[in-house]
């Protein structure tokens, strides 16, 4: 087997008493598409924002090929290749969508900090047409000069996927990329996905949509009540009775 | 050992003061969610009620007595204040006790100076960002600054306390500490305990603390809470306007104290912790002690200028340290 | 927002040159064209887009600007009484101060945001003021102010051979005096500068990163931007415009007080910047510029001139004007002040430029605006929002023909 893209090792997370997660231990492989399941307030977002450096571990830690990231600031996390699209969209609203994609550019080309106040934030620069080839992507080709915060949710979800993908992440964290979409959108977005998956990004997605989930998924692990009760393929997992019984009452599998 | 003691009386009187203030700013941060920068120019109305008050007793009737002729041969002036003219001996004792006395006429006119700034201004600006509040807020405090500046001049206007009560008091054989200051610190516990008393006793006080808590839960309730918001805002300028009255003993009033206040009550908030009326009350009196050692010589000649910013410097450590203050919430405002 | 290229640049900063340096006839009809005057717009210009930088691209609120100002004024007046009436030392010297104070106040104030933020270098500001009245006194002077005397050392004067007569020599820029005309032309010449450096700025990868933190701190953060030398590096900048505001202040007046440094007028410089419009290049200058003027003008009315004004009242009338309106002028200028503080925060939070902007979609796409407003409330809308036309039409197809890549 391969060593693994991300390895959670032993992760405890409470809140005052409440424990939001125990005992996580889940390795991620390279280049795989790894679901993670659950009913709501399982612990799925929490597990995730430990894993970007917004929440600490209470105990345990994580590693990043190889990498510790607990500890380790945001933008730390994300220079290591790490990038993260959140449950609601997390956009600069008051700039266009071309800017938008073009910041994360210019995150990867001058790393932390430049001055650059010799150049120009230029909009037809190579950076920008890069930012331009990703939004033809996602399909955002007709917005790029739009304000942020006139697009649909729908569409905010795409733009801050192109966000995370010009950065040529290692690791793709995705927060219910598709809540809130209609199921054509959906469809085009697991389209999308998948496209993405063949260039060899390794994937976490966290997703409510059972139809995203199978679609996608290599693997998956099912959260509940903050620890692992699951974890194999799809097909091991639909039949899995644990997993049933977790869900009951909760969604239709 | 005295002189320790009496750094502490010293401080608890400025304490009191900052307490009051910082009290209906974390009040009205609290529960309507305002930065609140006209906050002092409530204190200075306040001082401003008890000048007025007063100048008003103190209106002369002038009387020529043509018995009597002056050095140049005029016939002398008589001048007696009307209310001595109309009330005899009682009248003398409202003036006298005019400071005091004057605390009845500011509960209703700060408590509508409330209410209408909160119905005519504040309300508009519930949901607008915080920098928009402190600079809507900074322009109405110089307004009513200048406007003070306008009708009162620009220097301090003393005040005097009750004569009974004028003069010092012997606690122990070497500290002899004013009787006002000494009342001034019985008066803001006082008003401290008593807003602390209306909070948790009744039921207004309580929705006002869940509203502190959690305002959209009780918004949700369907409790009418912009009315509560309003009449929180009366409180806090009430509570304001009576440490001024107060005050104006101890510290002439001019028309820049209120910013000079407001500045300092905001540390206050801060150290305190944004929302805790608690903790507010601690860092008021624990700042006002912390002023007056460093005002002390022995520690002035070590550190030159300490007394200045020592308030400021120990709010920069603990917004570093420990940025929701001294009793503020885990997570409230810790940005 | 707008797709502005180098050149829509250049005949800007070359149309902004043009105003100040024809100021003197501009202002000719608004009676403002002497130079005392046209220097403190110069002077408060460069105040403001300094501020500008740091409010209006961070979103940063600092109520404790004026405290760089102060040191600029402070440093300057130093370099005066030690090394040269020359202004070049002078001016370098409270850049360079005036930088390093910022580095230290950014620096702790920077690691928290929001009021906090405000309530920090306010703390800060509130500070210096009341150091440089009492312990700092041998530096400052305390209440009466700093000023040059004829005999201090000036040492690279003394250098040069030149010799102090009997009356102070005048401050210079290598051997130009700094009053009357030419002291307004150094500041004006001074201004542009700084105009076009806050052009590059604003247009720079730099202040794309300073909007976008602005924008969403958090999200700048999980794009793997540290933010915080972003910050640092636009807190210190903007000091450095207030040292430099400030030192032309002792330029053209070599004095300095602690007065310089009172809220007030950190205040001020926040009004300044919000009533031309805070993040505009233009905004702060406009604002800087109305502000001083209407001071100038309201300062220097007293009573009769009132009563002049009313006269066509009738006399129980004219007096009740006159009583009501001096509350306004004069002494009460700050009143005046604070009414416009307010005015505009409530009925205009954009600032002017946002006003006239305004005024001008309106005129030429109506519909623009107010989508714009309905998409920040799109909250559950599936697609309910149609997307807005762009505020200006892009040049057709990304063509290069005006824009070439400037490295």
């Amino acid at each position: 087997m391969d060593s693994p893209l991300l390895h959670i090792d032993n992760v405890h997370k409470h809140f005052a008493g409440l424990h939001a997660l125990s005992d996580i231990n889940l390795d991620i492989r390279p280049q795989e598409t790894h679901a993670i399941i659950g009913p709501n307030g399982a612990g799925k977002s929490t597990l995730l924002n430990v894993c970007v450096g917004r929440l600490a571990p209470s105990q345990g830690k994580v590693l990043f090929a190889g990498t510790e990231l607990t500890g380790r600031h945001p933008h730390e996390i994300n220079q290591l290749g790490v990038a993260r699209v959140f449950q609601t969209p997390e956009l600069f609203e008051d700039l266009t969508v071309v800017e938008n994609v073009m910041i994360p550019i210019f995150s990867r080309k001058d790393g932390a900090f430049s001055l650059s106040l010799a150049s120009r934030f230029d909009k037809q620069g190579a950076i920008a047409d890069k930012a331009m080839s990703i939004l033809a992507d996602v399909g955002l080709g007709d917005h790029v000069n739009h304000l942020t915060n006139a697009l649909s949710r729908g569409d905010k979800r795409r733009l801050e996927l192109a966000m995370c993908l010009v950065q040529d992440p290692k690791l793709l964290l995705l927060d219910e990329p598709t809540a809130g979409m209609a199921r054509a959108d959906t469809n085009a977005t697991i389209d999308l996905l998948n496209e993405i998956k063949k260039t060899g990004v390794t994937i976490v997605i966290i997703e409510h949509d059972m139809h995203v989930v199978f679609s996608l998924a290599d693997r998956i692990s099912v959260l509940a009540g903050g620890r692992i009760i699951a974890q194999g393929p799809p097909e091991e997992i639909k039949g899995n009775p644990k997993v049933i019984e977790a869900y009951l009452g909760e969604e239709q599998v | 050992m005295d002189s320790f003691l009496l750094q502490i009386l010293n401080g608890l009187d400025k304490g009191g003061a900052y307490a009051l203030i910082a009290l209906g700013l974390t009040l009205v941060f609290g529960t309507l969610g305002v930065v609140n920068f006209a906050h002092g120019a409530l204190f200075m109305l306040g001082a401003f009620c008890a000048v007025t008050f007063n100048e008003l007793l103190k209106l002369e009737k002038v009387v020529l007595d043509p018995e009597k002729l002056t050095a140049w041969g005029t016939p002398m002036e008589i001048r007696t204040p009307y209310i001595e003219e109309w009330l005899g001996n009682f009248g003398a004792f409202l003036i006298d006790y005019s400071v005091p006395v004057s605390i009845l006429a500011a509960i209703p006119v700060m408590l509508l100076i409330g209410l209408a700034m909160e119905r005519g201004l504040i309300r508009f600006f519930y949901k607008r960002p915080h920098a928009d509040q402190i600079l809507v807020t900074f322009g109405l405090a110089i307004i009513i600054q200048e406007i003070i500046k306008h009708f009162f001049g620009a220097n301090p206007i003393p005040q005097s306390a009750p004569d009974v009560v004028d003069g010092s008091v012997s606690l122990t054989s070497t500290i002899v500490y004013p009787y006002w200051r000494l009342i001034y610190l019985a008066f803001s516990i006082v008003i401290i305990g008593g807003v602390f008393a209306f909070l948790r006793f009744t039921t207004f006080g309580m929705v006002v603390r869940a509203g502190m808590q959690d305002r959209e839960t009780v918004g949700l309730l369907g409790i009418n809470i912009e009315r509560r918001f309003t009449i929180v805002f009366g409180l806090a300028a009430v509570v304001a306007g009576l440490a001024g009255v107060m005050y104006t003993p101890i510290l002439p009033p001019d028309y820049h104290m209120g910013m000079d206040f407001l500045v300092l009550s905001f540390v206050v908030v801060v150290v305190g912790g944004m929302g805790s009326l608690a903790g507010a009350v601690l860092a008021g009196f624990l700042l006002g002690i912390l002023q007056s050692f460093a005002s002390m010589n022995e520690i002035k000649s070590i550190l030159p200028g300490i007394d200045q910013v020592i308030i400021y410097l120990v709010a920069v450590v603990v917004l570093l340290l420990r940025p929701r203050g001294l009793m503020g919430r885990k997570g409230v405002m810790e940005d | 927002m707008f797709r502005i290229s180098p050149t829509s640049d250049i005949v800007l900063l070359l149309a902004f040159a043009a105003a100040v340096l024809l100021g003197p006839i501009i202002m000719q009809p608004f009676g403002a064209a002497y130079p005392d005057l046209l220097q403190r717009f110069a002077i408060f210009g460069i105040f403001a887009i300094g501020f500008n930088i740091l409010f209006g691209l961070t979103g940063y609120l600092s109520f404790g600007h004026a405290a760089f100002l102060g040191v600029g004024s402070y440093s300057t007046v130093w370099a005066f009484k030690l090394v040269s009436m020359n202004v070049v030392p002078g001016i370098i010297i409270a850049i360079i101060l005036s930088g390093l104070f910022a580095l230290v106040i950014g620096y702790v104030s920077l690691r928290r945001s929001g009021i906090y933020f405000s309530i920090l270098t306010l703390a800060f500001a509130q500070m210096s003021y009341n150091l440089a009245y009492s312990v700092l006194t041998p530096i400052t002077n305390g209440e009466t102010g700093l000023r040059v005397l004829r005999t201090d050392p000036r040492y690279l004067d003394a250098l040069f051979g030149g010799e102090t007569g009997a009356r102070l020599p005048p401050t210079n820029f290598f051997g130009i005096e700094m009053t009357g005309w030419p002291g307004f032309y150094f500041c004006g010449v001074v201004l542009i500068i700084m105009f076009g450096l806050s052009i590059v700025i604003f247009r720079s990868p730099f202040g794309m990163m300073l909007r976008a933190i602005k924008s969403n701190q958090d999200r700048m953060r999980y794009t793997g931007f540290n933010t915080r030398p972003y910050l640092l590096s636009a807190f210190v900048i903007s000091g450095m415009y207030a040292g430099l505001a400030g030192s032309l202040m002792a330029v053209t007046d070599p004095l300095a007080g602690a007065e310089r440094m009172q809220w007030t007028a950190s205040g001020e410089v926040v009004l300044m910047t919000i009533l031309g419009g805070a993040g505009t290049l233009l905004g702060p200058v406009l604002g800087s510029g109305i502000i001083k003027y209407f001071e100038n003008i309201f300062s220097a009315i007293n009573e009769s001139v009132l009563s002049q004004f009313w006269a066509f009242l009738p006399e129980t009338l004219q007096h009740v004007m006159v009583e009501l309106s001096s509350l306004f002028v004069g002494e009460g200028w700050h009143l005046t002040l604070g009414l416009l503080f307010m005015i505009v925060v409530i009925f205009l939070p954009g600032g002017l430029m946002e006003g006239a902007m305004k005024l001008f979609r309106i005129k030429h796409s109506p519909k623009v605006t107010s989508i714009a407003k309905s998409g920040q409330r799109d909250v559950v809308g599936e697609g309910a929002i149609e997307p807005m036309e762009p505020p200006k039409p892009p040049a057709p197809g990304r063509s290069r023909q005006d824009a070439k890549p400037a490295e």
